[in-house]
């Protein structure tokens, strides 16, 4: 896979009755995807780390990302971390984070991904800049298992969002 | 006279491994022909002055205290023990209404040791239900067998473990409580560092720990201590795990 580049999802990877959609992603343009309505519970106990350049590729990324994201780590180390953009979030969410992180600030946020296979889970994640000699090298995120309130209410926040983006 | 260097433990190694530390420092002044003194403080609080005080040159710390160390002190990572990671348990007591995390509500009290890294991946675990340490009452106590007893004598709804101490304590302590959830983190480990004062010493310290394994002898003492070998470690991957510290503290 291309530096910045992102293959289509295979529906064939998609065992769910699922619709498919089309995502602009910002550095990268148009990703087909397929969208199930299956939430896969975060894991108990786990952390999902992963680490990416200063242009969002995967540098590196733990064995619970792995299993999470439902691809392999060939495909995903070099990709851009936008592999996981789900049509539920919206583009200002993701706008927020980097303009915090590339200011060399924390960012914490709720955040709804979508698997390989088109089912989704959400994470509470955090992205911190790491800084090397004074500058910043990459980035670094950590999620963790969200509380439900919290994701029902960034639901609730999210929707209104997309439909601010969708009518602007 | 050859200068005298200050190695130290984090506190929070089981009691009964105490003498394997012991021995370890023994055989590794004659392996190294290093004169090396093993300070083993009874709390947090004594060996952070300690550090504070620049009096110490080797330590096998906490990822909490490395991050501090290494940031602060010029301390430098040479190794970690491969295959084992920093992990926390949340208990309760058997017979507690408690069933998952979920289940806990704020104000629930909380028992635990001053253990940093055990309680900030304690906390983490606990923010499925929507707490916090602003809306959960500690519950201080000096050992993990404490937390143990808080739970027994319904001074604490819920408690937590480093996962070793939790296999150390007796299986009739261990057969009343019940596990809620164990963190998986594995990218969290304890980091042995050296201070400025043992730069030129480093490299000897390296070669010899990481031959432990290769001795019947040397490899029963690590086995002592709870792992089977010495995985050396980069300043990049210290700062990775620093990094991974900051992200749950922020």
């Amino acid at each position: 896979m291309d530096r910045a580049k992102l293959e289509d999802m295979d529906p064939a990877d998609v065992p769910d009755a699922s619709r498919e959609l089309v995502l602009q992603l910002y550095g990268i343009g148009a990703r087909r995807v397929w969208v199930s309505d299956r939430e896969v519970p975060y894991p108990d106990g786990r952390l999902i780390v992963s680490t990416t350049d200063t242009a969002g590729i995967i540098t590196h990324c733990n064995a619970s990302f792995v299993e999470m994201s439902g691809y392999d780590r060939d495909t995903l180390v070099g990709s851009p971390h936008s592999i996981l953009r789900h049509p539920d979030m919206p583009a200002a969410a993701f706008q927020q984070l980097w303009d915090e992180v590339s200011a060399g600030r924390i960012w914490h946020g709720y955040v709804k991904n979508l698997r390989r296979d088109g089912a989704f889970y959400w994470v509470y994640a955090t992205v911190i800049p790491n800084v090397r000699d004074g500058a910043i090298k990459s980035y670094t995120s950590v999620r963790r298992k969200p509380s439900r309130r919290r994701v029902e209410e960034a639901e609730t926040a999210y929707r209104q969002a997309l439909a601010q983006e969708a009518s602007a | 006279m050859s200068p005298v260097y200050q190695f130290t433990v984090s506190p929070d190694f089981p009691t009964k491994r105490m003498s394997s530390w012991f021995i370890l420092n023994t055989w590794l002044q004659k392996a190294t022909d290093l004169h090396i003194h093993l300070e083993l403080y009874p709390d947090f609080a004594s060996q952070r002055q300690a550090i504070h005080d620049d009096a110490v040159d080797l330590i096998y710390a906490n990822p909490f205290d490395a991050s501090m160390l290494v940031r602060e002190k010029g301390f430098v990572p040479l190794l970690r023990p491969q295959d084992k990671s920093d992990e926390c348990l949340v208990a309760v007591k058997q017979g507690s209404p408690i069933q998952a995390v979920e289940d806990l509500a704020p104000g629930c009290r909380v028992a635990s040791t001053e253990d940093p890294d055990v309680n900030l991946v304690g906390m983490m675990l606990l923010e499925p239900a929507d707490l916090d340490r602003h809306n959960t009452q500690p519950v201080s106590v000096d050992s993990y067998p404490l937390v143990a007893k808080a739970l027994f004598n319904d001074d604490a709804d819920v408690g937590f473990f480093l996962e070793d101490a939790y296999s150390e304590l007796s299986n009739l302590v261990r057969k009343e409580l019940r596990e809620l959830v164990r963190s998986q983190i594995s990218d969290i480990t304890h980091v042995l560092l050296s201070g400025p004062r043992l730069t030129e010493h480093r490299e000897r310290l390296i070669q010899t720990l990481s031959a432990m394994p290769g001795e019947p002898k040397t490899a029963a003492m690590l086995e002592e201590l709870g792992f089977s070998r010495w995985q050396v470690v980069d300043r990049e991957d210290t700062e990775f795990m620093i990094d991974l510290m900051d992200a749950l503290m922020a």
